[in-house]
């Protein structure tokens, strides 16, 4: 391969900053730049739902990297300008003011966006929660709010019922699983989540879909669950999932399913990484194709990109990782647990409430979860290194 | 290179400690980050800069300079 002479991020955000600084670090000292839609400086998205829903920091807090630190990166951003068409053949981009910007390697790190309810549409007093400026609507939506339902029981829903829930509102969780974040943690440590939500005053609905929204004078006044339930609510947040941002490259030939999908390197094409939220690329450990929505999932792999444009890569094999803080706890979750996989306390005690679970699958330890015992889990998690690194037998027929 | 942390913004994930043991530790109460050393070695660096690049948080600060 020839050596690469300037480098084109398109996303400025954890997974992209990340990249950029790495190929710096590394010695890259081509022209760099970094394209992204939103107009603020880098910032970092996990505060959104804790300290800037709540109000413990001023948004600028979230910032990922002071001015100085990213003059010294001496890349050329280029912010408030959404890439919206690229031609893979020549890593030409296109964007919405209409530039074209080329480069001898480019890096897609345009993340995801909130799904939303198709009825929400328009309807005041609805909100989801994925950037900035949905943080400071949602937060004033709350200050002068009663009722808040949040619609999805994964970790950004649990994570914004905690947070309204301390902010003093009356907050109902609604979702399909028995438990919130089952998904995840599986149903030992959802159990003891939802009862974590309980005492602290959060009504649960669990098993539950949002079936019709009630509005008022265009603004939201409540909502109807799949068994009947009426429920009344002046905020209704709506944490649904996300869908990897790739409508942009509708027209570019990369391979799209569910996130640009990309080889063990993380290249979507000759020249053309992804990284982050919006990168589903085949892990060697695990034999299958994988998408993380996690914040050091979007750093780690910005570094594995780094190092293959720099013609030092190696295929990218994260123990996948994401932590969570509700109420008075911190989770830690090493690993991806399957549906099948069984639960033991192999540290601390739950009634005192702190401890650590390893989970086991068919093929051995695959997940371990600190419960208020971040450093005891990140000891434990040397049990599942294993399954996520050693390469897959090929299956022989 | 010095090294200061930001101890109110770290969440505790252990990232740095995972990649320099050397320089970071973790309380064992909270999780929350302990800086063995704020002046490391030179055989170091690399991995505290990676360790600064990883931090979930971004409250892991390099002054080069000093
Ligand atoms: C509220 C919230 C809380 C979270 N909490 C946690 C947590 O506690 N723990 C955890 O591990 N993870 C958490 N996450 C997940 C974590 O924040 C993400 O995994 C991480 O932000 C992914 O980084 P990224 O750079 O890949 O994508 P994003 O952060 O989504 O960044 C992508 C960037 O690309 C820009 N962009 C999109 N389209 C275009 C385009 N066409 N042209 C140019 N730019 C474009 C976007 O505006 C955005 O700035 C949370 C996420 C959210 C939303
Ligand atoms: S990696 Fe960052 S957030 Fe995690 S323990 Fe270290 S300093 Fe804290």
């Amino acid at each position: 391969m020839t050596s690469v002479q300037s480098v084109l991020v398109v996303g400025a955000s954890a997974a992209g900053l990340t990249t950029a600084e790495a190929l710096r670090r590394k010695g890259f000292t081509g022209s760099l730049s970094l394209l992204g839609s939103e107009s603020e400086l880098p910032y970092d998205r996990p505060p959104l739902s804790k300290q800037v829903l709540s109000g413990a920091w001023e948004p600028e807090r979230a910032q990922l990297r002071s001015a100085e630190a990213l003059a010294a990166l001496d890349a050329e951003f280029v912010l408030g300008d959404p890439a919206v068409g690229l031609d893979a053949d020549n890593r030409k981009i296109t964007t919405a003011s209409g530039r074209t910007l080329t480069a001898d390697a480019v890096v897609i790190a345009t993340g995801a966006t909130a799904r939303t309810l198709p009825e929400q549409r328009g309807v005041r007093g609805t909100h989801v929660l994925r950037k900035l400026e949905d943080a400071a609507a949602l937060r004033a939506g709350l200050l002068s709010a009663r009722r808040v339902v949040v619609v999805g029981d994964g970790v950004l829903g649990a994570e914004t019922a905690a947070t309204a829930r301390q902010m003093g509102l009356d907050v109902t969780l609604v979702g399909p699983q028995e438990a919130p974040m089952t998904g995840q943690l599986g149903a030992l440590v959802a159990g003891h989540l939802a009862d974590l939500h309980r005492r602290n005053g959060v009504k649960l609905r669990g098993g539950v879909l949002p079936d019709a929204l009630h509005t008022e004078d265009g603004a939201v006044s409540g909502l109807r669950l799949s068994d009947g339930t009426e429920l009344e609510a002046d905020v209704v947040v709506t944490a649904v999932g996300c869908t990897p941002a790739t409508d942009w490259l509708e027209s570019s030939g990369l391979n799209l399913d569910n996130g640009v999908v990309c080889d063990a390197y993380c290249r979507a094409a000759p020249g053309i990484w992804a990284v982050g939220d919006v990168a589903r690329w085949h892990h060697q450990g695990l034999g299958r194709l994988v998408r993380l929505e996690n914040r050091t999932n979007a750093a780690e792999q910005g570094l594995a990109v780094a190092a293959d444009i720099l013609g030092d890569g190696k295929p990218y094999v994260p123990v996948p990782y994401f932590w969570t803080d509700q109420f008075d706890v911190k989770l830690q979750v090493y690993g991806i647990a399957s549906a099948v996989a069984r639960a033991e306390v192999v540290e601390g005690d739950p009634v005192e409430g702190r401890f650590v679970v390893s989970m086991t699958g068919p093929q051995g330890p695959e997940c371990v979860l600190g419960w208020n015992m971040p450093k005891q889990a990140r000891l434990q998690r040397a049990a599942v290194v294993d399954h996520y690194t050693r390469p897959r037998q090929p299956v022989t027929p | 290179m010095k090294i200061t942390v930001e101890e109110d913004k770290c969440c505790g994930a252990g990232q740095c400690v995972l990649i320099a043991p050397e320089v970071f530790d973790q309380r064992d109460d909270d999780g929350i980050v302990i800086l063995l050393d704020a002046t490391p070695a030179e055989d170091q660096y690399e991995q505290v800069l990676e360790a600064a690049a990883v931090c979930p948080a971004a409250c892991i600060h390099l002054d080069d300079k000093a």
